[in-house]
C-alpha cells in the first residue's frame, strides 16, 4: 500500500509526459485506483460539486486525525516531533476530540456518493501515510513526498473543477489563453496550419493541400500515427477559424479558434474548442488512450506553448521536461555519451 | 560536474552528474563561482515542497562566468561575469513587461502542476521542484540559464563575489519586503525572522526611511547581528510572555506601522500553537505553519501594512481574517521580482550604502553542502548564511 502510493504519487507529482504513457495508470493492490495523473480512473459525467468535495475531505481528515490523536497521542507526538509528556498528550487528546467533532459535523450532510468514495480513499491514504511516517522501517522521504502529493491532489481535486463533458466516447474540450500580440498576428500564425505542430504536443505534421484542405498527422502511443484530411469550414480573418475532419476520417473531429482583443490592450484572447469522437476498435482505443488523461490540460499546455512561441520565439524546456517521462531535474548526458 | 542533489527529505548528496547544455536558443551556460543556501532551500530539505524528485539539483542563488551562449543571446559574451536572478523570466509577457518577473507567464514548463495547487501558475525557479518548472539548480559547478538575455546582471571585476552574490535573491527580497510596506517617514517596522532575508528587510527598511525597526527571533546571535549590523531593536520571543504586548509597549499601544513576515511556512513557537500547527501539518491537514504570519497580522497597527516575504506553499488554518478585515490592514506579498531591483541595488552597493556580505558566517566548498544544509537548518555554530565555492 505504502509503496504503491509512493510510486503513484511520484507519477502524479511530476508527470511531465503529455501523452500519459508513463507507467500506464496506477491501479495497484490496495490503492485508490487513480490514474497516472492522480485522477480517478472513472470520472462520473458532469461537473463536480467543488465546495461539497472540499468539505467532505476535511471531514474525513478531521476524523482520521482526531482518532489518531485520541487513540495514539504518544505516536502522534513522536510523529510530529514534539515532547511526549503528559501535558502534550492531553493537548493532543483535546485536539483529537475537537477534530472528530468537526469531522462528523462536516460529514453529516447528504452528498453524492462518489465524492465519498473518492475522498475517503485519499483520506485513508493520508492516514496510512501519516502512520508510515512514524514507522522506522519506512522510507521517509518517499512517504513524505507522497503525503505532500496526496495532499495536493486531494485539495485540488476538490478545489479545482475540470469541467469535462463526455458523452460515451465523445470528447469536448475548451481552453483559452491571453497572448501579448495583436489578433492579426495570432490569426496569421494559426491560419498557416503548418505552424500547428510547433505548439501542439500530439501533432506531428500538418500539410496544407489548398486554401481549404490540409492533411494532419498525429502521434499515437506505441509509435503509431493517425492521419486524416481536414477542411476549413469557416474563416473570418483576425476573428475565427473553424475546421473539421473530412467525411470518413478514422477519428471524426472538429474544432474552432476565436481571436478577440483583450480589454485594456492586454493582447489577444484565444478561445479554442475541440470535439473528438473516437470510434470503437483499435484506432478508437489508441485515440482514447491519447486523450485519456486530461484533454483539457493537454489543450491548456498546447495553448501555453502557442503563447510562448508567439511571445518568446520558442517553447521553453527544463531539465525535467526536455524529454518525456518522469526524470529528475538535472542535465541529461550529451547525445552519444553515457 | 559536481552538483548538490536532493535525494529525499533531509538527504543531500553532492554527486557527479552530466554537464548542462544549451537547450533553448536564449540559454547561457554559467561556470558557477559562488552559490548560497537559502531559507527557501530548507523548505525543500525538510520536505515541505511537493513535486521534488530524488536527484533534483538544488540551488537558486548563484553567480559565475558565462562559458557558452545560445544563438538567441545578443547581450552576453563568453567570459562575462554575471549574477543570476532566481526567477526565470522571459521579458516579453505581460507580467514581465509590468516588471512582475516572478509572475512570468512563459518560464514554467510545468505550469499545469502549479495551476493545480494555486489556481494559476508562476515563473520557473532554478532547483525548486518540478512544480516550479523542473529546472536544475545552481549549487553546482555549472548551470544552464534560460532567457539569459533578460535575467543575468553583468558585474565588474572590482566587486568581489561576496558583495554581489546576494543580488540573486535575498537582498532584493528583503528590499522588496520593505518597499511593500509603503513607508511614509517616521514609521516603525517590525520584522519577524532575523535570518538573512529578515536582516536585509531590516537594513532596507532603514534605507527607505523607517524611524525604528524591531527584529523578532529566538536566536540571540541572529538578534545580535540585527542590532549591530542594521541598527534594529530586538525581541527574543522566547524571553517575553507575549510578542504582541511587547510590541504594544514599544509603540505606545499603537502597534508597528508595518509588519514583515520573513519567516515563512516553517515558523516555530513555544507552546500550544506550535503543537497545533505541527500536528495539522504532519497529518496533511494544513501544509504551512503560519505562526509568525498570524502574529504579524494581530500586531500591526490599525490601517497598517503586513508584508509577507516568507514563503508559503499551500493551505493554512486559523487565519485571523477578522483582524485583517476589521482593522483595514493591507497585505502585500510575492516571490521577489528580482530583476526589477538588481540594478538599483548594485548601485547602492557600489556607493557603499549597503554591503550585503555582513550576513555570511560560513564559507565552504560545494562538497560540504550536506553538512552545510544541516548546520544552517539547525542554526548550529551561529550559522546565518553559507556560501559555497564549487571549484
Ligand atoms: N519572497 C521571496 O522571494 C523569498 C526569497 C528568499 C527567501 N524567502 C523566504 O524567506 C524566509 C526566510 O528565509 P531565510 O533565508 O532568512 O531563512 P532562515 O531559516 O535563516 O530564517 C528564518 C528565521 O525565522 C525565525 N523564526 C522562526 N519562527 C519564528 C517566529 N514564530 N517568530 C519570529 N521568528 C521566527 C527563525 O528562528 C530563523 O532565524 C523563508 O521562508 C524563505 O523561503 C522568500
Ligand atoms: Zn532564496
Ligand atoms: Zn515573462
Amino acid at each position: 500500500m505504502i509503496t504503491g502510493m509512493g510510486t503513484e504519487a511520484r507519477q502524479g507529482g511530476a508527470g511531465t509526459d503529455r501523452q500519459g504513457d508513463a507507467g500506464g495508470g496506477g491501479t495497484r493492490a490496495g490503492s485508490t485506483g487513480r490514474s497516472a495523473r492522480g485522477r480517478p480512473a472513472n470520472r462520473p459525467n458532469g461537473s463536480r460539486p467543488d465546495g461539497e468535495g472540499f468539505a467532505t475531505a476535511l471531514g474525513w481528515f478531521s476524523i482520521g486525525l482526531g482518532l489518531s490523536e485520541v487513540v495514539a497521542p504518544r505516536r502522534v507526538a513522536r510523529l510530529i516531533g514534539i515532547e511526549d509528556d503528559p501535558r502534550e498528550r492531553a493537548i493532543l487528546r483535546a485536539l483529537g476530540v475537537r477534530e472528530i467533532m468537526s469531522g462528523i459535523a462536516i460529514l453529516s450532510q447528504p452528498r453524492a456518493r462518489w465524492v465519498w468514495s473518492r475522498v475517503a480513499g485519499d483520506a485513508m491514504d493520508l492516514a496510512l501515510l501519516g502512520t508510515a511516517l512514524a514507522s522506522d522501517r519506512t522510507e521517509r522521504p518517499r512517504t513524505s513526498v507522497a503525503t505532500a502529493a496526496v495532499l495536493g491532489v486531494t485539495a485540488l481535486d476538490v478545489l479545482c473543477s475540470q469541467r469535462l463533458t463526455r458523452a460515451e466516447h465523445r470528447i469536448q474540450v475548451q481552453r483559452s489563453v491571453t497572448i501579448n500580440r495583436t489578433p492579426e498576428e495570432v490569426y496569421q500564425f494559426w491560419r498557416n496550419l503548418e505552424n500547428l505542430p510547433r505548439f501542439t504536443s500530439h501533432l506531428e505534421a500538418v500539410r496544407v493541400i489548398d486554401d481549404r484542405r490540409s492533411h494532419w498527422q498525429a502521434r499515437a502511443p506505441v509509435g503509431t500515427t493517425i492521419e486524416w484530411d481536414a477542411e476549413i469550414v469557416e474563416d473570418r480573418p483576425n476573428e475565427l477559424i473553424a475546421w473539421r475532419a473530412v467525411e470518413g476520417a478514422d477519428v471524426p473531429n472538429s474544432g474552432s479558434v476565436r481571436f478577440a482583443p483583450a480589454p485594456g490592450r492586454r493582447g489577444t484572447e484565444v478561445h479554442v474548442a475541440i470535439d473528438y469522437n473516437p470510434p470503437g476498435g483499435q484506432v478508437g482505443a489508441a485515440v482514447a488512450k491519447l486523450f485519456r488523461e486530461e484533454p483539457t490540460q493537454q489543450l491548456g499546455d498546447d495553448l501555453r506553448a502557442l503563447k510562448q512561441v508567439l511571445e518568446t520565439g520558442e517553447v521553453l524546456v527544463s531539465d525535467a521536461t526536455v524529454r518525456r517521462g518522469l526524470h529528475p531535474a538535472r542535465p541529461d548526458p550529451a547525445p552519444g555519451t553515457t | 560536474m559536481k552538483a548538490t542533489c536532493w535525494m529525499g527529505k533531509e538527504k543531500i548528496e553532492v554527486r557527479e552528474v552530466p554537464d548542462p547544455r544549451i537547450l533553448n536558443s536564449r540559454d547561457a551556460i554559467v561556470r558557477v563561482t559562488s552559490t548560497a543556501i537559502c531559507g527557501s532551500d530548507l523548505h525543500l530539505y525538510n520536505g515541505f515542497v511537493p513535486t521534488m524528485e530524488p536527484e533534483d539539483i538544488l540551488g537558486h542563488e548563484f553567480m559565475g562566468e558565462v562559458v557558452e551562449v545560445g544563438g538567441g543571446v545578443q547581450n552576453l559574451r563568453v567570459g562575462d561575469r554575471v549574477v543570476v536572478p532566481f526567477p526565470i523570466a522571459c521579458g516579453a509577457c505581460a507580467a514581465c513587461q509590468a516588471e512582475a518577473y516572478s509572475l512570468c507567464e512563459n518560464s514554467n514548463p510545468n505550469a499545469w502542476l502549479a495551476e493545480k495547487l494555486w489556481g494559476h501558475a508562476v515563473c520557473g525557479v532554478y532547483g525548486y521542484s518540478h512544480m516550479m518548472g523542473g529546472f536544475a539548480g545552481g549549487q553546482a559547478q555549472y548551470a544552464r540559464v534560460p532567457f539569459a538575455d533578460v535575467g543575468p546582471l553583468k558585474v565588474d571585476a572590482d566587486l568581489p563575489d561576496e558583495k554581489v552574490l546576494f543580488l540573486s535573491d535575498i537582498l532584493p527580497t528583503g528590499y522588496m519586503g520593505a518597499e511593500m510596506c509603503n513607508l511614509q517617514g517616521g514609521d516603525v517596522v517590525a520584522v519577524w525572522g532575523a535570518g538573512p532575508v529578515g536582516q536585509f528587510a531590516m537594513a532596507s527598511a532603514f534605507l527607505l526611511g523607517a524611524e525604528r525597526v524591531i527584529a523578532i527571533d529566538r536566536f540571540p546571535y541572529r538578534l545580535a547581528m540585527a542590532a549591530e549590523k542594521t541598527g534594529a531593536e530586538t525581541i527574543n520571543y522566547e524571553e517575553v510572555d507575549s510578542v504582541l504586548d511587547t510590541l504594544n509597549e514599544m509603540t505606545g499601544g499603537r502597534g508597528p506601522d508595518a509588519c514583515i513576515d520573513a519567516v515563512g511556512l516553517e515558523a516555530h513557537a513555544p507552546g500550544l500553537q506550535y503543537a497545533y500547527d505541527r500536528t495539522k501539518q504532519a497529518m496533511g491537514l494544513e501544509s504551512d505553519r503560519p505562526i509568525a504570519l498570524r502574529e504579524a497580522i494581530m500586531a500591526c497597527r490599525n490601517g497598517g501594512t503586513v508584508s509577507v516575504i516568507g514563503v508559503y506553499g499551500g493551505f493554512i488554518d486559523k487565519f485571523p481574517m477578522g483582524s485583517l478585515m476589521n482593522r483595514s490592514l493591507t497585505v502585500r506579498t510575492g516571490q521577489c521580482h528580482v530583476q526589477r531591483y538588481m540594478r538599483p541595488l548594485l548601485n547602492r552597493i557600489r556607493q557603499g550604502e549597503i554591503d550585503p556580505s555582513f550576513v555570511i558566517t560560513h564559507r565552504l566548498s560545494l562538497a560540504d553542502a550536506p553538512r552545510a544544509y544541516r548546520m544552517f537548518r539547525d542554526k548550529e555554530d551561529n550559522c546565518e548564511k553559507v556560501v559555497l565555492s564549487p571549484h
